[in-house]
């Protein structure tokens, strides 16, 4: 094929174009919960974007770290380490899960003929060899439908580049909202109820005996195992093109659409009787109203920025990408008294 | 499905209307809004109808 050819083919594929990357933060830049995670709860985010699942009662510390596979342009990579060792059982699973909103998902076409295979491709580092399992799952309200792959970390504690094909679904469309539709499940550690079936190598209905079948390690094992991974990328096509690295800004951007923090910076708001009102944009719209959780409800407000009024819950309302916080049953301020935000705040719409 | 652990969920309400559900998720207080597309109100509507999950009136 002719450099022109070649050039064609692959601009028609969508390869050639930015924003290829349908992960956000695969390069494990962005931490904006922190950098270090001892014992996270089950379904908690750690780095942006990605969430950790447990149910078994290992424990893990989850790290932004530093080591990275040389040459690729790579500052951080996500650290999982072992601090309480444990055998899954019956259903139990251990297992990192990124979330694809599905409206951005439409790109691959699912449930149409026009459907596009997909390559999913990251660095991985363990000091455990053997098999592993990716799971992936076609969220659509009629039934989740799934399809999986496996890698072999060949050579303990060393960087390794894997790449899994995902086949097209003609058949069913993920969601195409603001809600997931397709979800990668890294699996770390499976009870024998999540593999007894085979792997399956095309699209079928979900089927829990298959959803991490082909998963022979189990990383828990052991209070000194280790799994790394950096440089996710899940793009249409099936090949695996380099990491599209983009700026910090950029994924911070793109992650803050899912959550953010407010500092205790002293915005301002009023007092509407016993409640306390603030008013912000958020930059990104976030993808839908999100949960709120603060630093601490004693303090939280200070009125005139001098006199700590405490709240007893607070709550957000959501529209058009204006966020309205509220302090709830305070105590002592009046209806226009202006008022400061002191504690941090933390909203949540994550998938 | 996630493995959240809720231990307590009370509607809030504002001017006698339910705004959204003050909960207690994987052990934070969190203000969770009456949105079909937050996956914690999602999961807090699953437990509620699998029968593990009660959300008391608001005060």
């Amino acid at each position: 094929m002719s450099k022109a050819a070649e050039l064609a083919a692959l601009i028609g594929s969508g390869q050639a174009q930015g924003d290829k990357n349908l992960i956000i933060n695969g390069a494990m830049a962005v931490a904006q919960r922190g950098v270090s995670f001892t014992s996270p709860s089950a379904g908690a985010y750690t780095l942006d974007r990605f969430k950790y699942n447990e149910n078994f009662g290992a424990a893990c510390t989850i790290t932004q770290s530093t080591d990275v596979p040389s040459s690729n342009g790579f500052l951080n990579s996500m650290k999982i380490d072992i601090t309480t060792a444990a055998t899954p059982a019956n259903a139990e699973e251990f297992k990192i899960d990124y979330g694809v909103e599905g409206q951005d998902f439409s790109r691959a076409g699912f449930g149409t003929s026009g459907a596009q295979a997909l390559t999913l491709s990251f660095w991985v580092k363990s000091n455990v060899t053997g098999v592993y399992r990716v799971n992936f799952l076609n969220k659509n309200g009629t039934g989740n439908k799934i399809v999986g792959g496996t890698y072999t970390i060949n050579i303990a504690s060393t960087w390794e580049n894997k790449t899994i094909a995902i086949p097209a679904d003609t058949a069913q469309a993920t969601y195409l909202t603001n809600v997931e539709g397709f979800r990668i499940e890294f699996y770390l550690a499976s009870g024998p109820d999540r593999t007894s079936g085979s792997l399956p190598t095309d699209w079928i209905s979900y089927d829990a005996t298959r959803r991490a079948a082909g998963q022979a390690v189990n990383l828990a094992s052991n209070t000194s195992n280790e799994w790394y991974i950096t440089g996710v990328q899940l793009e249409i096509g099936d090949v695996a093109t380099p990491f599209e690295h983009e700026s910090y800004g950029d994924t911070l951007l793109k992650c803050q659409r899912y959550y953010i923090e407010f500092g205790s910076n002293g915005a301002s708001g009023c007092f509407l009787g016993s409640t306390f009102a603030y008013v912000s944009r958020t930059i990104p719209q976030m993808r839908a109203t999100p949960s709120i959780s603060v630093e601490t409800l004693t303090g939280y407000i200070d009125q005139y920025g001098t006199t700590s009024r405490n709240a007893g819950s607070v709550a957000v309302s959501h529209t058009e990408g204006h966020i309205i916080i509220y302090g709830n049953s305070m105590s002592g301020g009046s209806t226009g008294n202006p008022a400061f935000l002191r504690k941090q705040t933390y909203l949540s719409a994550e998938l | 499905m996630d493995n959240m652990t809720i231990t307590s969920a009370q509607y809030q309400e504002r001017d006698g209307e339910k705004v959204g559900i003050w909960a207690t998720l994987n052990g934070v207080q969190t203000g969770v809004p009456l949105d079909p597309a937050n996956t914690d109100y999602a999961e807090i509507m699953r437990q509620v109808a699998a029968g593990t999950l009660t959300i008391a009136d608001a005060d």
